[in-house]
């Protein structure tokens, strides 16, 4: 499903039924994050993903127009590198653990503490939100700066204050 | 907006329930799936959307741009500012054990207010920047 998707984007011209194809993708990896158990994960991508981040495209499109330019060049030297990069990962993943592995580093290194101390220690129900919130709060505190950020760089692109605009045009 | 009353009945029912809802995820991110990031997210969705079938005046009139910029940084100073408070308390920054008398209690604190920090940056910055983008296309 998410294959298929993926090439109905990379086929279509048309901008919104693209957008429309992201939403849908978005929704498809929620429901695959679920599967997997992670709900808060899954939670992420549908609220931002599949909603938040169609409607900013939406309103992008205002600026660009509902279609594709068809580019005559083929871009050679970009497929090349893409398909040398897809196979670099797909024969890395070969190296990786299998999935649900007990043994694999992601089992044996932090995580057992925080399932076994996050109870007595931070004393709420939800581990994922202890992880992020208390013992990872430091990398929290910048994802949340991160997001201001964002918010300084839409600010300055688009120019919030339409007066100095029109002064300067 | 006149042309579509069901629309906007159907939204009058929807953007009670969905600001509720981030509430909701808000303060439960605690106990149950969700937090700050997922609550500020689905709380803009909910004005974003009245925004979107009323038009952006009228939504400034309820949360206006400037308004959104100012609490989008009091939610990131809210979050390090309880880091700081941690270090005036005789902790280390972002030590939530010295906030209350219990170490424990002390968490329940801190979680609770950095998640209504995030909470608070994220519905702004997402309102902010949906109302920068539409009145740079008007």
């Amino acid at each position: 499903m998410l294959a298929l998707t993926v090439i109905a984007i990379i086929v279509m011209r048309n901008l919104l039924s693209v957008i429309m194809l992201g939403s849908i993708y978005s929704l498809l990896s929620a429901t695959l994050f679920v599967r997997l158990d992670a709900v808060d994960v899954a939670f992420t991508e549908a609220a931002v993903g599949a909603g938040i981040t169609t409607v900013l495209y939406l309103s992008a499109l205002g600026f660009t127009g509902k279609h594709q330019m068809l580019t005559r060049k083929n871009h050679f030297v970009a497929v090349f590198v893409v398909f040398v990069t897809g196979a670099g990962l797909l024969y890395s993943t070969s190296d990786m653990p299998a999935f649900g592995d007990p043994n694999a580093p992601v089992q044996t290194h932090v995580a057992p503490r925080y399932i076994e101390k996050s109870e007595t220690e931070v004393g709420i129900p939800n581990i994922v939100t202890s992880v992020l919130a208390s013992y990872r709060s430091f990398d929290t505190l910048g994802e949340v700066t991160v997001v201001y950020t964002a918010l300084i760089a839409v600010l300055l692109l688009l120019g919030s204050n339409r007066g100095a605009r029109q002064d300067k045009s | 907006m006149r042309k579509n009353p069901i629309l906007r009945e159907t939204s009058h029912l929807l953007i009670p329930a969905i600001l509720l809802f981030g509430l909701y995820v808000q303060f439960h991110g605690e106990y149950g799936p969700g937090g700050g990031f997922q609550a500020g997210v689905i709380f803009a969705s909910g004005i974003i959307l009245y925004a979107l079938l009323h038009g952006i005046k009228k939504a400034e009139k309820i949360i206006s741009l400037s308004f959104t910029k100012t609490l989008a940084a009091l939610g990131l100073l809210l979050y390090a500012g309880t880091g700081v408070v941690g270090i005036f308390l005789g902790g280390n920054f972002l030590d939530y054990n010295v906030l209350a008398h219990e170490a424990v209690h002390g968490q329940h604190w801190g979680i609770f207010i950095i998640e209504l920090g995030v909470g608070i940056t994220v519905t702004t910055v997402i309102i902010s920047i949906f109302y920068s983008f539409v009145k740079f296309n008007k």
